[in-house]
């Protein structure tokens, strides 16, 4: 470990750390966009469901590497093909999440809502989000710790983000770098994993005393 | 037999869920712990199979002390039955009954002769043997159950809430089921509820416990009815006490009176006059001893025949096998306010009036708690 | 589409599909560096959470491990190991084996726990000795989500075997880093199927070995889809 190597980088493990985390907010930002609409419309029409789980199911095992490379004809060596494949990874994980956690919600509590007079819309937003809430949060804790470890691949594509440090590394046979992105991207998924779990407790008041 | 000894038992949080319990439960009977939650009536029943292990005291079963045989050799000769039922869900019913005789090593012909017999003495039609517990009801599950505790013919079982998990029809059958088995096989019964009806039902014995672990009474059904120990058992067996005690006595117990009894051949003066010596307003209708109902004597014209006009029914008539609540229900529901007693041969043997019940009640015991016939009144305006 | 032509006709030479670089080569390296890092890694991962699931001990560890374990970036710890250990493949071992113990830990566990407390009570009130419960109990009602985590793992690992080539080991991501350094586009994309392919078929394959596996009793519920859910297993 060669702390001057730090000292004398702060500024670029500043700069990609930054790019580290715009990536990752890009990419949850569309997906929970896309994936929530969906999720919605799965969830109201059930025989959806498996076709829409059937095929962010199949996007999702294609390994990360061959996704960014299958994008590549068509957006090319840019930071877009880099946002693009990121967001096709969090779509299955939103997607079923939302769908499990309103799939979730107990049948005599929705019709208890219903029999006191909710409308479809408010039934949605009163009652059934916040109780599928914790397994959504949930789905927002895998997809943004997934992601984070997803960034470090793309920088064998655009040389940006922390994996940029593993690539410099590996050049110079330096293990400096590497330690310090390794560090910093596990140091960010588990920041970004500790405050949704406190968005979660914030949000969800009532689940608190349980486990 | 199984025998407690100064039994209890502290969890390590400080709360006492047994207190220096002494009781013995005897061969072939069935003890019923009743109490509200947290009186420790699972604890107890939980350490006869050492799921739970005593602080104190100790727990003989048939003979031997059970701290001193290993637990899982003492779980497999004592049945247990529990609400949730446990059932495998990756077993077929009939895997899940040979649980016991496999972990015994009895030969497979045998295993499977005695899974057959169970089927069939748990009352479950044959079909359900290559099924898997997710596809049978409750009320079948939780036969299963019973089933698989008696699959190795265990002289002790313990039954912990076995049928709280299914709806009152259900529950009432398989109670009856119980007993009718119970009646055959004999085996001493450790029952955990926390329904007194339903000790009261399955109890030769019932051992009334209250919060912390304290033993208010243990005694029968009969006794505990009669005799309340404490308050906290009177308070506990509620306030229709003395129906409840109604329901444990016989038709038998009682005489009838012979009430205002004409045949088909006597005039309508005559019933008048037989109506009037017993202070009503109609008469029984009896033919060659044989019950053809009742009538006003208003209906009966002074001169005509008894047998003209249409004999109403008794709207419940009570065999001697019917308990005494049975009889007051009839009473009630009844325009002549009794019940019309019929003997084997179908022969009519009386009346039962709400005046004998309440002096049943006082003969059977003189104690405090005893209904007069003004409650017995009362409760049967109630019903 | 002239890029379309062009991987038909890379997929078409002969020349590919022969040799130790071809696709059959290849393929069957990526699925060896696959198979032992998976087996290892369930060798690891299945006492420790069967162990653990059935004692009820160290389980914020073990609900909590799937998702930190995402955060390792494999890519780095395989150029860290490489500069520690120099060229052989441990490096490639050591990533791929780290990334498919904690889903197997965390499902295994769950999978454990879950089983209904009823059944766990009645079997042990039966007489079963602890170690039956699990093997005869446990295990097989919790054998979905046992397969679950197993499957998830062994998918993770195929994709990222990918990474063995970068540190210049063989396996399917030969043709992906070399395309990529060449920009032979066809190459490279005919890579990525070639994986994308292979994942799928694992996910197909273990989909099959469950059904086999799964006693027709403990059919998937809704508790355990959403079980699944929360811990971000593979669907399918």
């Amino acid at each position: 470990m060669d702390w001057a190597w730090v000292g004398s980088h702060l500024d670029d493990i500043q700069h990609l750390l930054l790019q580290h985390i715009t990536f990752t907010v890009s990419a949850l930002f569309f997906g929970f966009i896309i994936a929530f609409p969906l999720a919605l419309v799965a969830a109201r029409y059930p025989r959806l469901y498996q076709p829409i789980l059937g095929i962010t199911g199949v996007l999702f095992t294609i390994p990360s590497i061959a996704l960014f490379l299958l994008l590549l004809p068509f957006t090319g060596l840019s930071e877009t093909t880099c946002i693009l494949g990121l967001t096709i990874y969090t779509l299955l994980v939103l997607v079923r999440n939302t769908v499990e956690g309103l799939r979730g919600v107990p049948d005599d509590v929705k019709e208890a809502a219903e029999a006191m007079g909710y409308r479809p819309l408010a039934l949605l937003m009163k009652v059934e989000l916040p109780i599928a809430l914790p397994v959504v949060i949930a789905g927002l804790r895998i997809a943004a710790v997934t992601t984070i470890g997803l960034v470090t691949i793309t920088a064998l594509i655009t040389f940006g983000g922390l994996g940029a440090f593993f690539i410099d590394g590996f050049r110079r046979d330096f293990a400096t770098p590497i330690i310090v992105g390794i560090v910093l991207s596990v140091a960010l998924a588990v920041a970004a994993d500790l405050s949704l779990v406190g968005v979660q407790r914030v949000l969800t008041p009532w689940a608190r005393t349980r486990r | 037999m199984i025998t407690f000894e100064s039994v209890s038992k502290r969890f390590p949080d400080g709360t006492t869920a047994v207190d220096d319990l002494s009781l013995e439960v005897p061969e072939g009977e069935v003890a019923v712990f009743v109490g509200p939650s947290g009186c420790g009536k699972t604890t107890t029943l939980r350490m006869v199979n050492r799921m739970i292990e005593p602080t104190d005291g100790t727990i003989t079963v048939d003979g031997q002390d059970a701290m001193k045989i290993d637990p899982p050799e003492l779980r497999r000769r004592i049945g247990y039955v529990i609400q949730q039922i446990g059932l495998f869900p990756h077993r077929t019913i009939a895997e899940n009954i040979a649980t016991v005789p496999q972990l015994i090593d009895w030969d497979k012909k045998r295993t499977n002769e005695r899974v057959d017999e169970l089927i069939e003495v748990v009352g479950l039609p044959d079909e359900v043997r290559d099924r898997y517990p997710h596809q049978l009801s409750g009320g079948q599950q939780q036969r299963v159950g019973v089933a698989r505790a008696l699959a190795v013919d265990p002289p002790i079982m313990l039954m912990d809430e076995p049928f709280g998990a299914v709806d009152p029809i259900v529950r009432s059958r398989l109670q009856d089921e119980f007993l009718r088995l119970q009646r055959d096989v004999k085996k001493t019964i450790v029952f955990v509820t926390h329904d007194i009806d339903e000790a009261i039902k399955m109890g030769d014995r019932i051992a009334i416990m209250s919060e912390g672990g304290h033993l208010q009474q243990y005694a029968s059904p009969e006794e505990i009815l009669a005799h309340p120990a404490t308050d906290f058992v009177a308070s506990f067996l509620g306030a229709e006490r003395g129906l409840k005690r109604l329901a444990l006595i016989p038709v038998s117990k009682v005489s009838a009176v012979e009430g205002p009894v004409v045949g088909p051949d006597d005039d309508g003066a005559r019933a008048r006059a037989v109506a009037r010596d017993n202070g009503s307003d109609w008469v029984v209708i009896v033919k060659d001893r044989k019950l053809l109902g009742w009538a006003h004597v208003a209906d009966i014209d002074g001169s005509g025949r008894v047998g003209d006009i249409e004999a109403k029914p008794f709207s419940a008539e009570i065999y001697k096998e019917d308990s005494l609540r049975a009889a007051l229900n009839a009473m009630v529901t009844s325009l002549t306010g009794v019940a019309a007693r019929i003997g084997d041969d179908s022969a009519y043997e009386g009346l039962l009036t709400q005046e004998l019940l309440a002096r049943e009640l006082q003969d059977s015991d003189p104690g405090p708690g005893t209904m007069t016939g003004a409650e017995v009144n009362e409760e049967a305006e109630r019903v | 589409m002239e890029f379309l032509a062009d991987l038909f006709e890379w997929f078409s030479d002969p020349i590919n599909w022969s040799g130790t670089e071809g696709i059959p080569a290849r393929l069957w390296e990526h699925i060896q560096y696959s198979l032992i890092a998976t087996f290892i890694g369930a060798l690891i991962a299945l006492p420790l959470a069967l162990v653990l699931g059935h004692t009820g001990r160290g389980g914020l560890l073990a609900i909590n491990l799937t998702n930190t374990g995402r955060a390792i970036p494999s890519l780095g710890i395989i150029i860290l190991v490489y500069i520690a250990a120099g060229l052989n493949l441990l490096p490639v071992y050591a990533a791929l084996v780290a990334l498919a113990i904690p889903p197997i830990v965390t499902n295994t566990y769950v999978g454990i726990r879950s089983v209904d407390r009823g059944v766990r009570e009645s079997a042990e009130g039966m007489g079963l000795t602890g170690f039956q419960v699990l093997k005869d109990v446990e295990i097989p009602v919790a054998m979905p989500l046992i397969m679950a985590g197993i499957r998830t793992s062994a998918v993770q690992v195929v994709a990222t075997a990918t990474l063995a080539a970068y540190i210049g080991f063989g396996g399917l991501g030969r043709f992906l880093i070399d395309g990529l350094a060449t920009f032979d586009l066809a190459q490279m994309t005919g890579g990525a199927v070639l994986v994308a392919v292979l994942s799928l078929a694992v996910e197909v394959a273990f989909g099959a070995l469950q059904n086999a596996l799964v006693s027709e009793g403990v059919t998937p519920r809704k508790r355990t889809a959403t079980i699944r859910a929360k811990l971000g297993s593979t669907t399918a």
